[in-house]
């Protein structure tokens, strides 16, 4: 396992995707042929089930070090990830074992029906006979994130530098069905398991925002127009009976969603069809925050599926019958996309809706009232557009909302997890309401390193709590936070919910007595209609 | 019987009338350290460790009043026996112990319990009340043995140079650096910046002997680095000068590197636990080799270490100073660094 511990140490260390990829080319240049189809497997979800509980793990590395669990905790919280509060505070080891990460991830498979004494014996003779490094590895081989930042879209980069094999061709192949046992790294890299025909995609076509008047963009009636949804950009791919879902980060996730999955496989023709995948209850589009949770997920529960359904909204057609028609004008891709959702019906899966105006001027209210409907602004498109291979300048505008902002003062400070650990990332902000305060929003992400460390100093000096994760702080750092809308909501105490908060700048300038009351939050919710 | 208090101004000895580290300007100010949270501008009068005084000159100025003793010797002020003791932490650091009328009372300033071959080893000083620094007081922060450490930084280097890359570590200039100094001399030539050079000259005043090393001024040439080894102030991490290195690989000396996620977040190359305080196993030695009745627990993990010591039936309690800001020492290195 020494060489898949020095790969990790390469990769944690450094941010440069660069650096990631080389190091990833280097590992597949000299690694053991399964250890190499480990590697992959890892990094794709493709890990077998966790054979050992994190509560055991926590437990058992309690007895060893006799530590009260409020220590622990405190422990974790500055570090931040389980294994590797573990693996730093387990004694140092009293002797050393080598084996090859295939015969570790194969000694685990055969943990799994262990009874829990004999897991503990397994796992505290492995503890006792890592460095710190390598035990991190090895509870992370056990389960759990790396979280060295290395995507799927990374490993594929790294083998199609390796082998010179088409990116997406690639990224099919890892995620299809292969199994370690009977599988050689080449034979998984060739592709020989998986019909690359069926799945390729097509490059997106990607818009600028707009930076002129309406006006000069000549006749409106030359334009489509179009709801802009922020959701997930994806591609439909169903060819010779098989359906492929890829997102705009090209990569596969056809398992991701399988309500889109299981009704586009029945439907007639073959094509490929370009549009958003959208979190949809009640035929109304829900926040991009609650799509998230359906994101990146091994297995999704009944009930999520149940409280976050997903839906598909078609913004175009790139191939119809095994035709690529990219070329053909927009008009007449747009017939042909009505013509299949004439065809086939389902109630998660529409069109994406033309917005019908007779000039431009109507457009203005149409877009102002865009945050109505959860959408964040409109698209509009030249109908005489073919589908452009990447992001072209002229045919396809994107004309979003200003974001809505308020001042906020922050209240709670958490620290964040991986990177972030060390530092005070996630803060909770509040608005005045009556003589208090009341929490309109958290968000994490708008600052610089050096705002989040100067923050991090002084949530040190101020906090209220001793312990713990989550810090009270005096009510004094004004920020001004950015959302892409707002609507009442039961469920949040200040009675409103906001979409998709973020930190838009920290106003130093700002007292506490300057913030917005939540009175004049709500004023927001009529803006525009 | 008190002996001492804590104030806005600092830790103040009462029938000694004086103040330890104040971080405010006194009259008459004992101090344990060299580094800039501990030893500030503005005291009327200072008493430090002889290997101190001249790091106080070069840093606060030439025209200062101060006295030094050397570790063992003790001073007495006001009926106040004072003695410097080893600290293990940099060069000059010192426990301040204080004796009236039979009570000793031990302020650590900062100590590293774990020996390093550059700093005379802390010395273990009984006392009634230990006042020490928790820097580091959670248990994930253990320290590797020093040969250890060293081979890390040494396989780190040389392939580096393997890879045709310059080797450049960060560490404050009083301190680290010298320790740096230490762990990597012979293997290559070493190139200090300018902070790090008056520092070293200041040190060298003493009498102590550093491994040898070359200025690395502003004007450098870029040819006369290719490959060697580097030591900056952690100041100039994403400075001009740092982009003019040929090939740079960096890395950070410091023990909040043992946490992965700090490692990352400086966007360095390379993260190595070289701490010159104590871990917490050397936290807990050092409480309770001190066989005190009493444990002051000040910057750092204050908060956690104190509750842990009265957990383990050792009376502490936490207290609220102005040590340990990192900040104070890094304007101190870019301030040295304009020198």
């Amino acid at each position: 396992m020494k060489r898949f511990s020095e790969l990790i140490s390469a990769i944690e260390i450094t941010n440069k995707t660069n650096a990631k990829i080389a190091a990833l080319v280097e590992y597949f240049t000299v690694a053991e042929d399964k250890d190499k189809l480990w590697m992959i497997a890892l990094f794709t979800g493709k890990r077998p089930p966790r054979p050992v509980k994190s509560s055991l793990m926590k437990q058992w590395c309690a007895e060893i070090t006799e530590l009260p669990e409020w220590l622990f905790l405190e422990s974790y919280s500055t570090v931040g990830d389980l294994g590797e509060t573990i693996a730093l505070l387990l004694p140092a080891p009293t002797h050393h074992i080598e084996k090859s990460l295939d015969a570790w991830m194969q000694e685990l498979i055969k943990l799994k029906s262990k009874t829990d004494e004999e897991k503990k014996a397994y796992v505290l003779n492995a503890w006792n006979g890592l460095e710190a490094q390598e035990r991190l590895i090895f509870n992370k081989l056990i389960g759990g994130s790396f979280r060295i930042g290395v995507s799927k879209k990374t490993l594929v980069n790294a083998l199609a530098k390796l082998t010179n094999i088409d990116a997406n061709q690639l990224m099919h192949s890892i995620i299809g069905n292969w199994d370690i046992n009977s599988i050689t790294f080449d034979e998984l890299l060739s592709g020989s398991h998986i019909n690359y025909d069926n799945s390729k995609p097509y490059p997106f076509c990607l818009a600028y925002a707009l930076e002129k008047d309406l006006d000069e963009l000549g006749d409106v009636n030359d334009w489509q127009a179009e709801y802009k949804w922020d959701g997930i950009r994806g591609q439909i791919v169903k060819r010779n009976g098989e359906l492929f879902i890829w997102s705009r980060g090209e990569e596969l996730v056809t398992q991701q969603f399988p309500e889109l999955t299981e009704v586009f496989q029945n439907w007639k023709h073959d094509f490929v069809i370009d549009g958003e995948i959208l979190a949809i209850k009640d035929s109304s589009v829900l926040l991009f925050n609650d799509l998230q949770k359906r994101l990146n997920r091994k297995n999704i529960s009944k009930k999520l599926l149940e409280e976050v359904p997903v839906g598909f909204y078609a913004y175009d057609i790139l191939e119809f019958e095994n035709e690529d028609i990219r070329e053909q004008s927009l008009a007449e891709r747009r017939k042909k996309l009505e013509l299949i959702f004439q065809q086939n019906t389902a109630k998660n899966i529409q069109l994406s809706q033309v917005v019908e105006v007779e000039n431009w001027n109507d457009l203005h209210a149409i877009r102002e009232d865009s945050r109505s409907v959860n959408s964040e602004g409109l698209m509009l498109k030249q109908k005489e557009s073919p589908y452009h291979t990447g992001r072209k300048k002229g045919d396809w505008w994107k004309w979003k909302v200003e974001p809505l902002t308020i001042d906020a003062v922050m209240i709670y400070a958490q620290k964040g997890s991986g990177r972030r650990s060390s530092k005070y990332t996630d803060y909770t902000f509040a608005v005045k309401k009556d003589d208090g305060l009341v929490t309109v929003a958290k968000a994490y992400s708008g600052l610089t390193n050096e705002e989040i460390t100067e923050i991090s100093r002084w949530v040190n000096k101020n906090a209220i709590e001793k312990f713990g994760p989550v810090r009270t702080v005096k009510a004094e750092l004004v920020f001004e936070i950015a959302f892409e809308g707002i609507a009442l909501s039961k469920r949040h105490k200040s009675g409103v919910a906001l979409r998709f908060p973020r930190i838009k700048r920290w106003r130093k300038d700002k007292t506490v007595a300057e913030i917005d009351t939540i009175e004049s939050v709500k004023d927001l919710i009529f803006v525009g209609t | 019987m008190k002996i001492v208090k804590f104030t806005k101004k600092g830790i103040y000895c009462i029938p000694g009338k004086f103040y330890l580290d104040p971080w405010l300007p006194v009259d008459y100010a004992v101090i344990s350290h060299g580094h800039a949270d501990h030893m500030r501008w503005g005291m009327k009068h200072y008493l430090c460790h002889t290997h101190t005084k001249n790091i106080m000159k070069h840093r606060i100025g030439e025209d200062i009043s101060v006295e030094t003793l050397n570790y063992n010797e003790p001073k007495t002020i006001n009926g106040v026996k004072v003695s410097f003791h080893p600290a293990g932490h940099i060069i000059g650091s010192a426990q301040i112990r204080l004796e009236y009328k039979g009570k000793i009372v031990v302020f650590t300033g900062d100590y590293k319990v774990k020996h390093d071959n550059i700093t005379i080893p802390f010395e273990t000083v009984k006392c009634h009340e230990f006042i020490t620094e928790s820097t580091f007081g959670l248990p994930i922060y253990k320290w590797l043995p020093e040969e250890t450490l060293q081979q890390q930084i040494h396989n780190w280097i040389l392939q580096n140079k393997a890879n045709n890359r310059t080797s450049v570590l960060f560490g404050y200039s009083l301190g680290k650096a010298q320790r740096i100094m230490k762990l990597v001399e012979g293997l290559d030539e070493i190139h200090v910046h300018n902070a790090i050079y008056h520092m070293n000259n200041a040190i060298e005043a003493s009498g102590i002997s550093l491994p040898k090393t070359q200025r690395l001024d502003g004007n450098f040439n870029k040819a006369d680095i290719q490959n060697k080894i580097i030591i900056m102030p952690p100041g100039l991490l994403g400075s001009k000068m740092l982009k003019r290195v040929p090939n740079a690989a960096t890395a950070i000396c410091s023990g909040w590197m043992q946490i992965r996620g700090n490692r990352r977040w400086r966007g360095v190359d390379a993260g190595f636990a070289v701490s010159d305080h104590a871990d917490w196993e050397g936290l807990l030695q050092a409480v309770k080799a001190s066989e005190a009745e009493k444990v002051y627990v000040t910057h750092g993990s204050q908060a956690t270490f104190s509750k842990y010591l009265n957990e383990i039936g050792i009376e502490a309690a936490e207290v609220i100073t102005e040590y340990g800001d990192n900040e104070l020492e890094a304007s101190e290195a870019k301030k040295e660094a304009t020198i």
